[in-house]
């Protein structure tokens, strides 16, 4: 017998015992939303006003020591220039999707790279920043979901370089984890890698004591777009 | 009929002591205990405060428990569900019996790869298979890449917590080995390193890095494995895992079938549990999730290994079953008093605490000195049971752990102790003859304490004996209505109740109560 078949025998005998029937396919399982019980998913109404939740979103992400700027979307490009110059940084890499405006105004005051020239880690080990869109962000965990579409790029290129620039809309903030759950289920074959992030690269395993940044970038910038 | 076997216990732990004599040694070590206690502690309170935040959290321990025991309970379906969800997706699908299996498949994958080293992202299932073992004897090199795991390596050691397992070692020992070993395996690290942690993870991201960036194959493990979509999900916090599941052109992840979800929507509840159990945060910093091949992100090769290794063993007792749900968040070691005075070091496997007290025996079965004790390393105090997010009755399990090896014969002591009781106990007679022996001696020994009794030595290792009292219940009631033939059943409840002698000063009131 293959070992693929011996444990899978092994499981259905191990189990032979259950009466209990199979969960239907389409079934939702049980959902804890916060502020609405135990609704199902797909009926999972937000309850909670928008501006409280982007509040609650920057308060958070603020709390990983990650660096909050709230402006308007038309000062989205200006302010992440203005990030990157009193970061001292020089070198920056865009993703091929990049709002063009953004990548405008940093060709005209740093080392662009693009994507496509991006060739490999070694290359991307020589710069100094990333400057990317979002999917979505969650406010009750501070979280930034990135699904590498074409604002945000392969992955890793908001891994190796130290500074991560990420721009995210008010309006993809969502509330808390079963939303974005909810809203990042995607038809069946097509579902994209991704990246959650709460808050630069830490550790506490040396007398658990906090730093951030070990592998991943060490400084993370989140503009909130109004 | 097909049998579940057991898991053979790995190389590194045949011959382990039982738990009392290896927690002894561990008691010992001072520095340990001290860096125990003030992560236990720390851990705790910031996992109260975040879960204080979740408006339910009891209803979200019930919805992760059932998102388990659906997937458990019709592990074969699920199982054939994620192996064709991954194919699907570009991944190669292998299936492992035991550690063995599962170790070969990987260096023959490393071998075919042409590579002498791999990077590594901490994983509990490799650590239980002794893959770093198995691919240094096959000549390759495995890189631990978590900063703790890397400690642990450099000192040659072994983890003692799933979450922090470099804790017994303070900042001035990880430092020293970090200049003395560093150098040996790669970048040196900094002649002038202190032991300022910020400046010892610095060390140790310089250090990988080169690693990161050469590296053509990797190996993970998984936190969940979600069978309708085909994503592997990895928690973690220092950005070493995302390194590995990127930037290598090959990834192998070791996948215990335990680990499987049924639904992509099965990892609401989860990511909400998890993060706030274990490390005590809303969220961790990062978590990867990757469904087979990406086309031109990612590695472009992508194994899973489905490993057994005695888990169908555990799935095929009824009640045991539930252990299978733990997700390694490590929360019960952080609330357990045994946990917290002995360390990792004692249980004698990669899963030490509470769980591990009941996941070994059931993995390895009740054989072993070290398997027969660890259901006997806990005070049942509920404490974990109350910590776990998937609800894992944990002192259930111990005292049906505790069962099987009182059946087995396991503590001949204890059970010729408990004969001789039963013998006393079930004629009167022999029971006055027995009480009067007991009084005599409670006279002869007065107020002292009884601290070590011949032939009792585990019992009375950690516990004072009670003295015997002057006079029992019997005597008394004897003495006082004088009546030499005792009556049972007939004591009047006023009589009692308002003279109910006093033991030897009321210390430690042993003989009736």
């Amino acid at each position: 017998m293959s070992a693929r078949e011996e444990i899978l025998a092994r499981v259905r005998s191990a189990t032979s015992d259950v009466t209990t029937e199979k969960r239907q396919t389409g079934e939702a399982p049980l959902i804890v939303s916060w502020g609405s019980a135990s609704s199902s998913l797909g009926s999972a109404t937000p309850t909670h006003n928008q501006s409280q939740v982007v509040e609650l979103f920057a308060e958070n992400v603020a709390d990983y020591r990650a660096t909050v700027v709230r402006v308007p979307a038309e000062q989205v490009a200006a302010t992440v220039v203005e990030q990157l110059r009193a970061a001292g940084l020089r070198s920056v890499v865009v993703p091929t999707g990049l709002d063009a405006g953004w990548s405008d105004a940093l060709g005209a005051e740093f080392d662009v790279l693009t994507e496509v020239d991006a060739t490999s880690a070694q290359t991307l080990d020589g710069i100094d920043a990333v400057v990317t869109g979002a999917a979505i962000g969650i406010a009750t965990t501070g979280t930034i979901v990135l699904d590498h579409t074409a604002n945000q790029g392969r992955r890793e290129l908001t891994l190796v370089p130290d500074t991560h620039v990420c721009v995210i809309g008010e309006d993809q903030v969502v509330h808390d984890v079963p939303e974005a759950v909810s809203l990042l289920r995607t038809p069946a074959g097509a579902q994209r890698a991704l990246t959650w992030i709460s808050g630069p690269s830490a550790t506490s395993d040396i007398e658990l004591q906090r730093v951030e940044g070990v592998h991943g970038p060490r400084t993370l910038i989140v503009v909130i777009a109004e | 009929m097909v049998t579940q076997p057991v898991q053979q216990t790995s190389p590194t732990f045949v011959g382990m002591p039982k738990f009392p004599v290896a927690a002894r040694e561990a008691l010992a070590n001072t520095q340990q205990r001290a860096n125990l206690h003030n992560a236990t502690h720390t851990i705790r309170a910031k996992r109260a405060a975040v879960v204080g935040e979740v408006e339910d959290w009891e209803a979200l321990r019930v919805a992760g428990a059932a998102a388990k025991d659906e997937a458990l309970h019709h592990l074969g379906d699920y199982l054939e569900q994620l192996e064709e969800s991954l194919t699907a997706r570009g991944a190669t699908v292998h299936w492992a019996r035991d550690a063995a299996e599962a170790n070969r498949i990987v260096v023959d994958i490393a071998r075919a790869k042409e590579v002498d080293e791999v990077v590594k992202v901490k994983s509990m299932a490799t650590q239980e298979i002794e893959l770093n073992e198995a691919l240094e004897a096959a000549g390759i090199h495995a890189w631990e890449t978590d900063l703790a795991e890397l400690i642990v390596q450099l000192f040659g050691d072994r983890p003692s917590h799933i979450l922090v397992p470099a804790i017994h070692r303070n900042r001035t020992e990880i430092r020293d080995v970090f200049l003395r070993e560093m150098g040996e395996f790669g970048r040196p690290a900094p002649a002038d390193l202190t032991d300022d942690p910020a400046r010892l993870a610095e060390a140790a991201r310089l250090h990988l890095r080169e690693k990161f960036l050469r590296a053509k194959v990797a190996v993970s493990g998984a936190n969940f494995a979600i069978a309708d979509t085909g994503t592997l999900v990895v928690v973690e916090s220092e950005g070493n895992g995302r390194m590995c599941l990127t930037l290598p052109e090959t990834l192998i992840s070791v996948v215990g079938i335990e680990k499987v979800l049924p639904t992509w929507d099965d990892l609401s509840p989860m990511l909400q549990l998890l993060p706030r159990s274990s490390t005590g945060e809303r969220m961790n910093p990062y978590t990867t999730m990757w469904s087979g091949v990406h086309d031109g992100d990612g590695p472009q090769e992508v194994h899973v290994i489905l490993l057994d290794n005695g888990r169908s063993r555990v799935l095929a007792d009824s009640v045991g079953r539930q252990a299978l749900r733990c997700i390694r968040c490590s929360a019960c070691l952080n609330v357990c008093p045994v946990y917290e005075r002995t360390g990792g070091h004692a249980y004698g496997s990669v899963y030490p605490g509470p769980i591990g007290a009941v996941l070994n025996p059931q993995l390895r079965g009740t054989a072993s000195e070290v398997d027969q004790s660890l259901p006997y390393a806990s005070s049942l105090c509920g404490a974990c049971f109350d910590a776990c997010p998937v609800r894992i009755n944990i002192p259930e399990l111990l005292v049906e752990l505790r069962g099987t090896v009182a059946e087995q014969g396991g503590h001949r002591a204890e059970s010729a102790a408990m004969k001789a009781a039963a013998w006393v106990l079930s004629d009167p007679r022999r029971l006055a003859v027995a009480q009067k022996g007991a009084t005599t001696a409670g006279r002869l020994i007065g107020k002292r304490t009884i601290r070590k009794v011949p032939g009792l030595g585990a019992w009375t290792d950690a516990r004072d004996m009670p003295t015997p009292p002057k006079e029992t219940f019997r005597q008394w009631w004897a003495r006082e209505r004088g009546d030499a033939t005792t009556t049972h059943g007939a004591a009047d409840p006023g009589g009692r109740a308002g003279g109910i002698p006093t033991t030897n000063d009321g210390t430690d009131a042993g003989g009736e109560r």
